[in-house]
C-alpha cells in the first residue's frame, strides 16, 4: 500500500529523512515509531505529497507519488500533525466543506457519510456549535472523522490519540481495530510504544531520519527460547534443572527451553511449587532501543 | 472548488465585518455633510463630493472615491493575504491539499473569491451610499445630472456609467489581490502577507508623487485608480481607463503566475 525506496529529505545541510525504505502491506496495522524530531512527520508529509522528496521514490497503491496524487489521495484518509478545522463553522459544516473541496465529493450520500463518520468517532452529529468551542479531544475526534469520511482503504494517522482521555483512547483504539478487521490498512505514526504494541501487526522504527527496524511485531516479540519460573523453592528447582538454568533470582529462575507446559509438569511432579511460569519475550521497548543503539 | 471558496468567504464573519468597516467612513461623511451643509469646494476633496449636497444620487460615486485610494486596497490586502497563509495558520491548508485539491486550482479559486469579495464590497458600499445620498443629502434634479465636464447626463446615461465605474474599480483591485496572493504563498503569516501588500501600495503612491519617477509612473499599480472619474466626462475619456485595465491585467498575470510557480513546488510544513 505504501512503499518508498531510498526516500530522503534534506533541509539545507540537515538531512531529516535519510534513505527510508518503507513497506506497508495491505491489511497491516503498521506502527511507525520514532522520537520527536526523528523525521516521522516529514516522512508522512512526503508520502502524502505535501513535502517534496529530495531523493527516492514513493508508491501509494502501486502508483507513483506525488504524480498520481489526484487519483490516489481520494483513497487515503489522513490525520497529519493534529487536526485542523475552520473555527467559526460547526463540525458538520467543516466536514462538508472539506468533502466538497475535492472531486468525488458530491452525491446525495454526503449527509449520511458525515453523520456516520461523526457517530463512529463519538461526536454528536446534531451538534451545531462552532469548532471554536470544542475541547482538544473533540477536535481530535473531528480530525479522525474527516479522515474516515470517504471510507478510505488506507488510513494514515499521525498521533491519533493525542489529547484524548484514557476512555477516549480506548474507544479510538477499538474503532481502529474494527476498521482494520473490516479490511482497512492503517499506518499509525506515534512516539508512544504502548499504543503501537497494543494495536500494530508491523513496526517500523525511525531514528534520526533512518529506518533502523522494520518487522512483524510478533517476530520481534517472539519467545526467546527461555522460560521464566517464579517459585518459592528456588534451590530445589535449580537442583532439578541443573545445567539448564541461565540466571537465578530471589524467587525466580530463568531456564533454557521452549515448552513451558512440559517444564511446569516436571517441576510440579518433583514437588517444586510454581507461582508463575511462561516463555520470556522481548519487550518492544528493548527491541527499539537495541535497534537505535546499533547504529550509534 | 471555486464554489467552496465563495461559500467559505461568504460564511466568514470577517468578510462582513470588513464590509461594514468600509461603509463606516462614507456614512460618517454623509451624516456630517447633511448636518452642516458644508461641502468641499468644487475640485477639492474626493471626486464628486462637492456635488452631493445638490444631488444626493451622486453619493455612491463619492463614496467610491473615498474608499478607493486607501480603505478598499487595505481590505483587499487583508483578504488576499489571508488566502493561503490564513489556511496555513489554521492548519487547514494541508487537509485541503491531501483531499486532494490541486495547488493551481486552489490558487485560482482563492483569486476568484478575492475578486468576488471586492465586487461584493463595492456593491454594498454603493448601495448603502445610494440610500444615504437619497435620504440624507440633496434631492437632485430629476431630469438629469451635471457631468464633470459641465454638460447634463440623463438618468440612464448616469446609471450606465456608474455600472462601468464600479466594474473599473473592481478591476483596479486585481493588482492588489495578485500581489497579496503571491505574498500569501510565501509566508505562513496572513498578517505579514497583508502588510507586505500594503507596503507595496504605499511605495507605489510615494513614487507617483516623485518627479524623478516620471518614466515608471504609467506602470505603477495605483496610477490609474482614480481614472473612473473620466467616465463622467462628456464625452468619456477612455485613455486612462483602458490603460488602467491593461495595467491591472498585466499585474494579475505576472503575480498570479509567480504565485503559482512558488506554490506549486513548495514544501507544505504548516
Amino acid at each position: 500500500m505504501i512503499r518508498t525506496h531510498g526516500l530522503t529529505k534534506a533541509f539545507g545541510p540537515l538531512t531529516a529523512v535519510d534513505g527510508v525504505d518503507l513497506d506497508v502491506r495491505e491489511g497491516d496495522v503498521y506502527g511507525f515509531l520514532g522520537a520527536n524530531g526523528s523525521g516521522k512527520t516529514t516522512t508522512v508529509r512526503m508520502v502524502l505529497g505535501l513535502v517534496l522528496a529530495t531523493k527516492g521514490t514513493i508508491e501509494l497503491f502501486g502508483e507513483s507519488m506525488p504524480a498520481a496524487a489526484s487519483t490516489v489521495l481520494p483513497r487515503v484518509g489522513a490525520l497529519v500533525e493534529g487536526p485542523a478545522a475552520y473555527p467559526h463553522l460547526s463540525g458538520r459544516v467543516n466536514l462538508a466543506t472539506f468533502d466538497a473541496a475535492g472531486r468525488r465529493g458530491k452525491g446525495p450520500d454526503r449527509r449520511g457519510r458525515i453523520t456516520g463518520a461523526l457517530e463512529q468517532v463519538g461526536l454528536d452529529p446534531g451538534d451545531r456549535r462552532p469548532v471554536r468551542t470544542y475541547s482538544l479531544g473533540m477536535r481530535q475526534r473531528l480530525g479522525l472523522a474527516a479522515a474516515l469520511l470517504r471510507r478510505p482503504p488506507l488510513l494514515v494517522l499521525d498521533e491519533p490519540t493525542n489529547g484524548l482521555d484514557p476512555q477516549g483512547i480506548r474507544e479510538i483504539r477499538e474503532l481502529l481495530v474494527a476498521l482494520n478487521a473490516s479490511g482497512t490498512t492503517i499506518f499509525l505514526s506515534s512516539h508512544l510504544l504502548a499504543e503501537i504494541e497494543q494495536m500494530c501487526t508491523r513496526v517500523g522504527v525511525l531514528d534520526r531520519g533512518r529506518l533502523v527496524l522494520q518487522e512483524q511485531l510478533d517476530t520481534l516479540t517472539a519467545p526467546t527460547g527461555r522460560i521464566r519460573v517464579r517459585t518459592p523453592d528456588v534451590p530445589r528447582a535449580i537442583a532439578l534443572l541443573d545445567g539448564r538454568v541461565e540466571t537465578r533470582g530471589d524467587r525466580e529462575v530463568v531456564v533454557r527451553g521452549t515448552d513451558a507446559a512440559e517444564l511446569n509438569a516436571a517441576l510440579v511432579s518433583a514437588g517444586v511449587r510454581v507461582e508463575e511460569i511462561g516463555p520470556v519475550r522481548r519487550l518492544l521497548e528493548d527491541v527499539v532501543l537495541e535497534a537505535s543503539e546499533a547504529i550509534r | 472548488m471555486i464554489r467552496v471558496e465563495l461559500v467559505k468567504m461568504l460564511r466568514r464573519p470577517r468578510t462582513w465585518a470588513t464590509i461594514a468597516a468600509l461603509n463606516a467612513l462614507p456614512t460618517v461623511i454623509a451624516i456630517l455633510l447633511a448636518a452642516t451643509d458644508l461641502g468641499p469646494a468644487p475640485g477639492k476633496g474626493p471626486p464628486f463630493l462637492s456635488a452631493v449636497l445638490s444631488d444626493g444620487t451622486l453619493f455612491p460615486l463619492a463614496a467610491l472615491g473615498i474608499v478607493l485610494p486607501l480603505f478598499l486596497p487595505v481590505a483587499v490586502a487583508v483578504v488576499g493575504g489571508d488566502a493561503i497563509a490564513g489556511e496555513a495558520e489554521m492548519g487547514t491548508l494541508r487537509y485541503l491539499l491531501i483531499r486532494p485539491v490541486r495547488r493551481g486550482h486552489l490558487l485560482v479559486a482563492k483569486m476568484v473569491s478575492v475578486v468576488a469579495f471586492v465586487l461584493l464590497a463595492v456593491l454594498v458600499v454603493a448601495f448603502v451610499a445610494y440610500l444615504e445620498g437619497r435620504f440624507l443629502l440633496g434631492k437632485g434634479p430629476v431630469t438629469g445630472t451635471v457631468s464633470v465636464s459641465g454638460t447634463t447626463l440623463s438618468q440612464g446615461e448616469l446609471f450606465q456609467r456608474t455600472i462601468v465605474a464600479f466594474g473599473y474599480v473592481t478591476l483596479s483591485m486585481l493588482s492588489v489581490a495578485a500581489i497579496a496572493l503571491l505574498l500569501s504563498t510565501m509566508t505562513d503569516s496572513a498578517i505579514a502577507a497583508a502588510l507586505g501588500t500594503i507596503g507595496f501600495l504605499i511605495a507605489s503612491t510615494v513614487l507617483l508623487g516623485l518627479d524623478a519617477a516620471h518614466s515608471i509612473r504609467p506602470y505603477l499599480p495605483t496610477r490609474y485608480w482614480l481614472s473612473f472619474v473620466d467616465l463622467f466626462r462628456d464625452p468619456i475619456r477612455w485613455e486612462g481607463v483602458v490603460r488602467g485595465v491593461l495595467g491591472q491585467l498585466a499585474y494579475l498575470l505576472v503575480f498570479l503566475t509567480a504565485a503559482w510557480a512558488n506554490f506549486a513546488s513548495k514544501d507544505i510544513n504548516s
